[in-house]
């Protein structure tokens, strides 16, 4: 991979938060830095770990390896490996080489001079996986409610968990983030679809400027969000629809333990009418 | 103006978590309970002030003392003692007694006799009891997969009232248009027996009583019944409406019996689904041989709207927990229970000499 032309100039010394100048370089595309050299330690440790309790496990098959979380009985306290210790440490690797990468493009968004906010956003999903093998087990007290780490074996997790509470649906907080998912992608394929089209006249045509694209929205629907808008917009919805993700399963268990269509009770019970 | 914004959103924020929080419960006094595999989710979460208000209206009544083993028996010294005749008079009265604390521990005696003449068969509470001394006799006899040594008395489902607190009737739903007019099975309306939730509301009718009842285990592979399944994704809907209530009604959850990666699988599902059959068959015997049979002797205000008889389904014992009353053990102090003269399966159980003819013919 070569460096564009240009590239060079945005090569710039500092902006680290740790490390100094030891790390501050460049790896034919990619920038280094201390917590690069922590996300390659923690990704690489954590790949080899699973590939150690897969080859303990009974089966290579990509879809079925499975690598399980301790029994509710260990509480929070360390599990002997083979039998969900293993899913501990992978659980720290991960969560190492999650919020190293976060780090990284904090220290690269420095460099540039830029504002956090990709980071920011991608410290959104890290909750969300936080939440689910972190925050949701320390409330219940056991490491073993976390999921196990495989690609069918964490649907059946999802699937469980979700009939504990006999009907999924109606966790409000589920709700929410459901109705953040779709409406982020209504609003990436509106707007992708806005941009391709301005950009794509009529040949002979020049590409149309953002008065375009406002007119288009205010003629539809009467009103445009504009070009800086759209992206704040787009942005609070896809961290919505993690955020509420992450909260709706919190809730379930430590904060809520009948089944999710009774916690709309208080709605039937509402004094105006009950 | 943009402090305003953002106090503004602040606010809203900070009203919106707390609506949230108000539904929900304090996450303090958790137990968790593993039912399958490590990781695989199958658990149930509890809350010790929860399970301990499910059971503060719970109190295991102290046995009656012991009867006296000799002494001349019901059937030779009373008269109309048509299924404890076998009894002495000793454990015969123990017996009353405790079916009194039991059943109807304020209405006395007299909920079920006429003051002054035990014998009177005028009592429909009279008539009613007796089958369900039968009654429990057979589940204690032939039941044994579902209730195992624990067994039950009068007071599982009474609990002191002597109408038990969880019974059903069948629910005719809402006024609906007629002719072509989609019936909704009572769907869109948040029903009591469905949790609250918007599954097709009377879950009974079609699954607990009748010769043929309507088949739980099903699996809708199509939206439409095509080919040679005929079931469809409302009559999932509606086995999942059973199914919320069997959760409910034993405080349970869907992973106590399966295993949800594939529920129809019995290899893969915990063996308390076993047990759950059997229940289902139970509920279903109940009903048709000993509870609707009784519809004739009931007065109207005991009948449902539809003019049927009360019905058991699996709250009426369980009342919100796995095990009844706890698993306490009153069965095994009471042998007399197990000593019942059981008419047969069938009989009208009526007041009418027919009913005492039948019953005649039976013992003879």
């Amino acid at each position: 991979m070569s460096m564009l032309s240009f590239e060079k100039r945005y090569r710039v010394r500092g902006g680290t938060l740790i490390g100094g100048d030891l790390f501050d370089f460049w790896v034919g595309p990619f920038y280094v830095g201390f917590f690069g050299v922590l996300t390659a330690f923690f990704a690489l440790l954590g790949t080899l770990l699973i590939i150690w309790g897969a080859a303990m496990g009974p089966t290579w098959n990509i879809w079925q390896i499975s690598i399980n979380p301790p029994d509710l009985s260990y509480g929070l306290g360390f599990a002997p490996l083979a039998e969900g210790g293993l899913w501990q440490l992978i659980t720290i690797c991960a969560l190492g080489a999650f919020i190293s990468w976060a780090l990284r493009q904090a220290e690269i968004a420095r460099k540039l001079g830029m504002g956090l906010h990709i980071p920011i956003a991608f410290s959104v999903a890290v909750f969300a996986y936080f939440a689910l093998v972190v925050i949701r087990p320390v409330l219940l007290g056991a490491w073993g409610h976390g999921f196990p780490y495989g690609i069918m074996s964490h649907l059946d997790w999802v699937s469980n968990t979700g009939y504990q509470f006999l009907h999924f649906h109606y966790n409000p907080a589920h709700m929410l983030a459901i109705a953040f998912f779709f409406t982020t992608a209504l609003a990436l394929s509106m707007h992708g679809g806005l941009i391709l089209s301005v950009t794509n006249p009529k040949k002979g045509e020049t590409v149309k400027t953002p008065e375009y694209e406002d007119t288009f929205f205010r003629d539809v629907v009467g009103y445009s969000i504009g070009s800086l808008g759209i992206h704040r917009l787009g942005l609070f919805l896809a961290l919505s629809a993690a955020f509420w993700s992450a909260v709706c399963i919190i809730i379930s268990g430590p904060f809520w333990t009948q089944s999710w269509p009774e916690w709309w009770n208080w709605w039937l019970d509402l004094p105006i009418w009950a | 103006m943009k402090t305003m914004t953002h106090k503004t959103t602040t606010v809203a924020a900070l009203a919106g978590a707390a609506l949230l929080m108000t539904g929900c419960e304090m996450p303090i006094g958790i137990e968790t309970e593993q039912t399958g595999y490590r990781g695989l989710g199958m658990e149930q979460v509890t809350k010790r002030h929860l399970e301990a208000m499910k059971r503060s209206g719970m109190e295991i009544p102290e046995p009656e003392r012991p009867a006296a083993a000799a002494g001349p028996l019901a059937g030779d010294i009373y008269e109309n003692v048509k299924v404890l005749g076998d009894l002495n008079i000793s454990e015969f009265n123990r017996l009353m007694n405790a079916i009194t604390a039991w059943v109807s521990p304020e209405e006395g005696c007299n909920y079920c006799h006429t003051p002054g003449n035990f014998a009177d068969e005028n009592v429909y509470t009279k008539i009613v009891s007796r089958r369900m001394l039968e009654m429990t006799y057979t589940i204690n006899q032939e039941w044994t997969a579902h209730v195992g040594e624990t067994g039950v008395t009068c007071y599982t489902c009474h609990m002191g009232n002597p109408v038990p607190e969880n019974i059903w009737y069948e629910d005719p739903g809402m006024q609906q248009a007629g002719g072509f007019a989609a019936s909704r099975m009572g769907q869109n309306l948040a029903g009591t027996n469905v949790a609250s939730s918007s599954l097709p509301n009377d879950v009974f009718t079609p699954f607990l009583q009748g010769d043929e009842p309507k088949n739980i285990r099903i699996t809708p592979r199509t939206s439409l019944p095509m080919g040679d399944n005929p079931y469809n994704l409302m009559d999932a809907e509606w086995v999942h409406g059973l199914m919320i209530h069997f959760s409910v009604a034993l405080g349970a959850n869907c992973t106590t019996c399966h295993n949800t990666n594939n529920f129809p699988e019995w290899e893969t599902s915990p063996p308390q689904r076993v047990t759950a059959w059997h229940g289902i068959e139970l509920v279903r015997a109940l009903n048709n041989q000993y509870l609707n049979p009784l519809q004739p002797e009931y007065p109207d205000y005991r009948l449902g709207p539809l003019g049927d008889a009360p019905k058991t389904n699996c709250a009426t014992c369980h009342n919100g927990l796995q095990l009844p009353l706890d698993r306490a053990q009153m069965l095994k102090d009471y042998p007399e229970l197990n000593r019942v003269n059981h008419r047969g399966d069938q009989p009208a159980a009526t007041t009418s000499a027919a009913a005492d003819d039948a019953a005649t013919a039976a013992e003879g």
